[in-house]
């Protein structure tokens, strides 16, 4: 196995695409260090991206913030601007994993990691987030939701890795919220999750809505049906419960030690609405 | 297997080492630094045996490979008390009985230092989140968090 730290994207891809075995990007190395040392994966080459300018940075970008693909869950959490942003974004992100964790863990590692159950991921499909590819072409952005195919898979080509996200601005009277359920209170993977994030219009009425659901299916899933379901609404019971409906329908989950199919696909339903009342509030929402 | 060369910091002290490039820095502080307060428990970091201070985060170091060390300053147990004198947290420990095995203490000490420097008037409920990464087989872990309290109240007066 060789390591490389590379200064410049130019070179990451490069020595992704000149690789003839298999090489995997280190950024927190909280997943990739347990896979090597379990020996999950052999890779011949790692390749650590934390000393490429600004990909350690949170930087304001058009009303929103890019987050580099090396920050930290425990400096995204001690950003004030982006904590106030996109609340649900970052409470999914702090859930990952301990004090120590949190000191490295990633959320462009946890998004290519491919676990349906990572936590980061359904609030950054909810918020809409857009991932800076760069690649041997040069660099090309691409909706988050479009990055994970399955468990372990992600759409990117060999030679390509993230570099950073766009938590894009968003309008007033918003807000976004991250629930999972775990048996314990800390230091748990999700049985399942579910993210809302939405806009109000004048009226106090849910103008806009994206739903995401976590371990249910093959990937994190956004799902619309249940978006469209409190959209035009002010919350109401009714609403409410066909946004539980719209996501338990959604699911298509497994049994596993962590829960049920029948469990997950109830307890999905469940937290979407919790999640929603949680955003609904944070937008400033009254039922 | 190439031997990658790495300058580094660690306990303040500027020093070198070699090592390869699969190797961790919790192997690397152990068997090669001699350093050997941080503990392997699980080396999944899921335990916090191996919790160290990497440019001032607390980290598990048998998730870190000993090649990110470069240009890096790295905090270990070893440097916590001043030659004999110990820090108020290890001096905390022993008088709460907070430790039996001791396999555990040096991580959660290290941990706990960082929680204190950022917050030094944590609620029980904070402690508790802070070190839920630094798991105790022995104490059930009350008497840690009345160590680290006590601690924190004599920092807090000194």
């Amino acid at each position: 196995m060789r390591y490389e730290r590379p200064r410049t994207t130019r070179e990451v891809a490069d020595l992704l695409s000149l690789e003839p075995g298999m090489a995997r990007i280190l950024a927190g190395g909280t997943d990739v260090l347990v896979q090597l040392r379990s020996g999950v994966v052999e890779p011949d080459l790692i390749i650590d991206i934390k000393h490429i300018s600004g990909l350690r940075d949170i930087v304001p970008e058009a009303g929103g913030f890019r987050v580099g693909a090396a920050v930290s869950g425990a400096e995204l959490g001690e950003h004030a601007g982006v904590r106030a942003l996109w609340p649900g974004v970052v409470e999914g992100a702090e859930l990952i994993g301990s004090t120590q964790i949190q000191g490295r863990a990633t959320m462009a590692g946890n998004l290519c990691n491919g676990s349906p159950a990572a936590d980061a991921v359904p609030g950054l499909f909810t918020a809409g987030a857009v991932a800076r590819i760069a690649g041997p072409d040069g660099e090309r952005d691409c909706p988050v939701e479009e990055i994970p195919v399955g468990p372990g898979k992600t759409s990117l080509a060999k030679g390509e890795f993230v570099m950073s996200f766009l938590l894009p601005a968003r309008p007033e009277r918003s807000g976004d919220a991250y629930l999972r359920f775990i048996p314990r209170t800390e230091m748990d993977i999700a049985v399942c999750s579910a993210a809302v994030s939405l806009t109000l219009g004048v009226d106090g009425r849910v103008a806009e809505a994206r739903v995401a659901l976590g371990a249910v299916a093959p990937t994190v899933r956004l799902v619309e049906t249940a978006a469209a379901s409190i959209v035009g609404t002010a919350l109401d019971d009714g609403a409410l419960s066909e946004l539980q409906a719209a996501c338990s329908a959604a699911c298509a989950p497994i049994d596993d030690k962590r829960g049920t199919i029948a469990f997950r696909t109830k307890v999905a339903g469940v937290l979407a609405k919790r999640a929603a009342l949680i955003a609904f509030e944070r937008a400033g929402g009254k039922r | 297997m190439k031997t990658i060369h790495v300058a580094t910091t660690i306990n303040g002290d500027a020093l070198e080492f070699a090592c390869a490039p699969e190797e961790t820095l919790l192997d690397v502080l152990r068997d090669r630094l001699g350093l050997t307060g941080a503990k392997e428990g699980c080396g999944t970091g899921d335990c916090g045996a191996c919790s160290v201070e990497l440019d001032g985060r607390l980290v598990c170091s048998c998730l870190v490979l000993g090649a990110e060390a470069e240009g890096a300053s790295i905090d270990t147990i070893e440097g916590m008390a001043v030659a004999d004198d110990l820090h108020p947290l290890q001096r905390s420990f022993i008088d709460h009985a907070a430790l039996q095995c001791g396999v555990c203490t040096p991580g959660i000490l290290v941990a706990a230092k960082a929680l204190l420097e950022r917050n030094p008037d944590p609620t029980d409920t904070e402690v508790r989140y802070w070190l839920a990464g630094n798991l105790c087989r022995c104490t059930g872990y009350d008497k840690i968090i009345h160590a680290v309290q006590d601690a924190a109240r004599k920092m807090r007066s000194a």
